[in-house]
């Protein structure tokens, strides 16, 4: 369906496709940075988030707890997680980390499946956002423009957060060398352990926010965890600017490609990712030796 | 030595009586016990058989997604074969009036299932039934929600000579070109589907229409878009305008929306099937293309209904095997439902009576054959007996082991209009499946060897 309406429809839902990838890669690509972990539960905690959040909203009626408690939810979940498993194998080798962190996202997804069943739940998007709106071009759901906006807010929080402050000074000087960090005399534990949470916390915020736009099942977080390794390699490893040139790159793809021939919108992905790996293998924004 | 020769010649009273007592004996002994140890001298051993049957029980494989994209459906699918068991070795009513000759289990022994997760992947699927075969003597597989497991299942039951009644599987291939001698099929074909709800599709629309199709990326889905997309072609005039083909529970939907938006499409044709269905509906709701079009669901979806909400499939078409308001019509899915709902505390779709008539319908060839030994067995299957069954009258063609069966065109209703919480869809019409059916050999089916 190539006309130009349709590309320019497709290069638009490609930015907010793209968008909300970057907000959840950039949690991966902190976490992986900093501690050195690949965390195979992101996926699970992007769900949990929104089940977090679905709790909260059947609860109280009202979004914006929802997101709250989607978001803190998450924040806590990550802390204790980082505590009472992740901490311990810091050391050990990085399939021991594979291991675990799959577990664990085992463990999440059959919790949910336990708790609120296989079939798909629905959070309705506030009022204010249902509807649709004529871009002249085409329509598009109010809500997923308005999800653009809010995904633009928090990665700005984020980069706020790390280049802004002095625990992202910290973050920072960790991905770079933990070991000389914790030479410094700063207490890394801790930060790990806050770093974890806002890693976590970034997936949990992304579940909810996008619950509304899919429907809520267990297995919400595994495809979005493959796209987003994905965008983590596209855009470098243990970059936060990286996850967001990444994403945007993927949700273009999968758009663009999917006018041509939507088969391959996937297939394209991945040749993509290929083709970074091959070119430039510690990805387009990442720094030679950290992948 | 001369004493034994007078014997022989002449046998005394005693061994006459003797003689005649240990025959009343054999006759007396349960058919059961005896026929497998006969039949095993008649026969080389075959597959599982005469292993998997010398016990009071028999096992049953039953590889079903209880994960993933086909989560919910293949819940439903169980159900069918927990209350199908459990009828059949009470020798329930049910039970004996689709067969008959069924006392209390299968020829006196009782079914007991091994149940793995496929999560709707062959390869998981095969490997749980392998395992079944190898470690449990499975005499019977069955599962699948996915046609991509039922076409793989079909491959090991041929090789591994252990029989295979269907899951839900609509591809047309499942019983076309990878048909197999070993497997059979309740459900129809995505072919049947189309030949039934293509005239409803025509009355209602009109001819000469722009369709947009969304098609899940396998055997089903690209066999299903074929005969709808044939059928609309060519007694319509209907022309596909777009058709948005997609992998296996995709995140999201809204590249191949904005296609079909700009597709200037009248219908939209969606192919996708569980939680893909469900995700693929709501978010063209968001699109506004339901507004702008009218949507058809070919092959109808257990559990769609409830999950979509929000009044979205009022007015949807749909081709189904089964809804429980056939209760009115039909004695046996009276039955069925209320014996469902006992136990299960909630209605059955199709995916459940699906299951529920699979094992009926194996229970009676098994009995009619008065063996397990698998080639009698499909033999039993292929005399192409008429059957009863939940929605009537039905028979296996012996050619592609496709049961002959009506096609149930249902409506979806307004939620104004629903009588109670599970009143979700209307039966249109019940279309007898014979006329509707292809050639057997149509779609190249070739069953092999019995041995």
């Amino acid at each position: 369906m190539i006309n130009w309406s349709n590309f320019v429809s497709q290069l638009f839902n490609g930015l907010a496709l793209g968008a909300l990838l970057a907000l959840i890669s950039s949690g991966l690509t902190i976490i992986y940075g900093t501690l050195g972990v690949l965390n195979l539960a992101h996926g699970a905690m992007f769900m949990l988030g929104g089940y977090a959040g679905y709790a909260a909203y059947q609860a109280t009626g009202s979004f914006v707890v929802a997101v709250i408690a989607g978001t803190l939810a998450l924040l806590v979940v990550g802390m204790v997680m980082e505590r009472v498993v992740i901490r311990h194998f810091y050391k050990r080798p990085h399939e021991d980390q594979l291991l675990v962190t799959f577990g664990l996202s085992i463990v999440f997804v059959e919790l949910a499946r336990l708790i609120f069943s296989s079939q798909s739940q629905t959070v309705p998007p506030p009022q204010v956002f249902a509807g649709i709106v004529n871009m002249g071009f085409m329509f598009y759901p109010t809500y997923r423009l308005a999800v653009m906006v809010i995904v633009a807010f928090a990665l700005l929080a984020l980069y706020l957060v790390l280049y802004r402050t002095r625990l992202g000074l910290i973050v920072r000087a960790g991905i770079e060398d933990s070991a000389m960090v914790d030479s410094l005399g700063i207490n890394v534990d801790r930060v790990f352990m806050v770093v974890f949470g806002i890693g976590a916390m970034a997936a949990g915020f992304a579940g909810i926010i996008n619950a509304p736009i899919v429907s809520l099942t267990p297995e919400v977080g595994e495809a979005i965890l493959v796209q987003a390794f994905v965008v983590v390699v596209i855009g470098g490893v243990g970059s936060f600017p990286g996850a967001i040139l990444g994403g945007l790159i993927a949700g273009e793809i999968i758009s663009l490609t999917s006018m041509v021939n939507p088969g391959y919108a996937y297939v394209m992905l991945f040749a993509a990712m290929t083709l970074v790996l091959m070119l430039r293998p510690y990805g387009l924004l990442g720094v030679r030796g950290r992948e | 030595m001369q004493d034994r020769k007078k014997n022989l010649v002449n046998p005394s009273r005693r061994d006459f009586v003797r003689t005649g007592l240990g025959i009343a004996g054999g006759i007396a002994l349960p058919y059961s016990l005896v026929s497998p140890a006969f039949a095993a001298e008649q026969h080389p051993p075959i597959g599982t058989w005469p292993d998997g049957v010398k016990g009071s029980t028999v096992v049953v494989s039953i590889a079903v997604p209880r994960t993933g994209t086909y989560a919910v459906q293949g819940e439903d699918e169980l159900k069918g074969w927990q209350l199908a068991i459990e009828h059949i070795n009470e020798g329930h009513p049910l039970i004996r009036q689709i067969s008959p000759k069924t006392k209390k289990g299968v020829l006196g022994k009782k079914l007991e299932a091994v149940i793995a997760d496929s999560a709707a992947k062959p390869n998981n699927a095969v490997q749980a039934h392998q395992r079944a075969i190898t470690e449990n003597k499975a005499i019977l597989l069955t599962g699948s929600t996915s046609s991509a497991v039922a076409v793989a299942t079909n491959k090991l039951a041929q090789r591994e000579k252990v029989l295979y009644v269907t899951g839900i599987s609509g591809s047309n291939d499942t019983t076309g070109k990878d048909c197999v001698r070993y497997g059979f099929r309740q459900n129809f074909y995505g072919q049947t589907a189309a030949a039934a709800i293509g005239p409803v599709l025509l009355k209602a629309y009109g001819k000469n229409k722009k369709a947009a199709f969304m098609t899940p990326d396998y055997t089903y889905g690209h066999t299903v878009t074929k005969s709808v997309n044939d059928y609309l072609t060519e007694h319509g005039g209907w022309k596909m305008v777009t058709n948005q083909v997609s992998p296996l529970g995709a995140p999201d939907y809204s590249s191949y929306l904005l296609n079909i938006a700009n597709s200037g499409a009248d219908v939209l044709v969606n192919v996708n099937w569980g939680h893909d269905a469900v995700l693929s509906i709501q978010q063209a709701q968001r699109f506004g293309i339901l507004d702008k079009m009218k949507l058809v669901i070919p092959y109808q979806i257990p559990m769609l209904a409830p999950e979509v909400g929000g009044n979205l499939l009022a007015g949807v078409y749909a081709a189904t095997d089964f809804w429980w308001t056939l209760e009115d019509k039909y004695p046996l899915a009276k039955m069925f439902v209320e014996t469902f709902e006992k136990k299960f505390g909630g209605k059955p779709e199709w995916g459940a009576n699906n299951s529920y008539m699979s094992f009926a319908l194996w229970a009676e060839a098994v009995e009619h054959a008065g063996t397990f030994y698998p080639p009698d067995v499909i033999k039993s299957y292929e005399e192409g007996r008429k059957l009863n069954s939940t929605v009537g009258e039905v028979y296996f063609r012996k050619e592609d082991h496709q049961l002959v069966r009506p096609v149930i065109i249902v409506q979806g209703k307004k939620s104004s209009d629903m009588k109670n919480k599970d009143d979700y869809w209307n039966v249109e019409e019940v279309v007898p499946g014979a006329p509707l059916m292809q050639k057997p050999d149509e779609f190249g089916c070739k069953l092999g060897d019995y041995t």
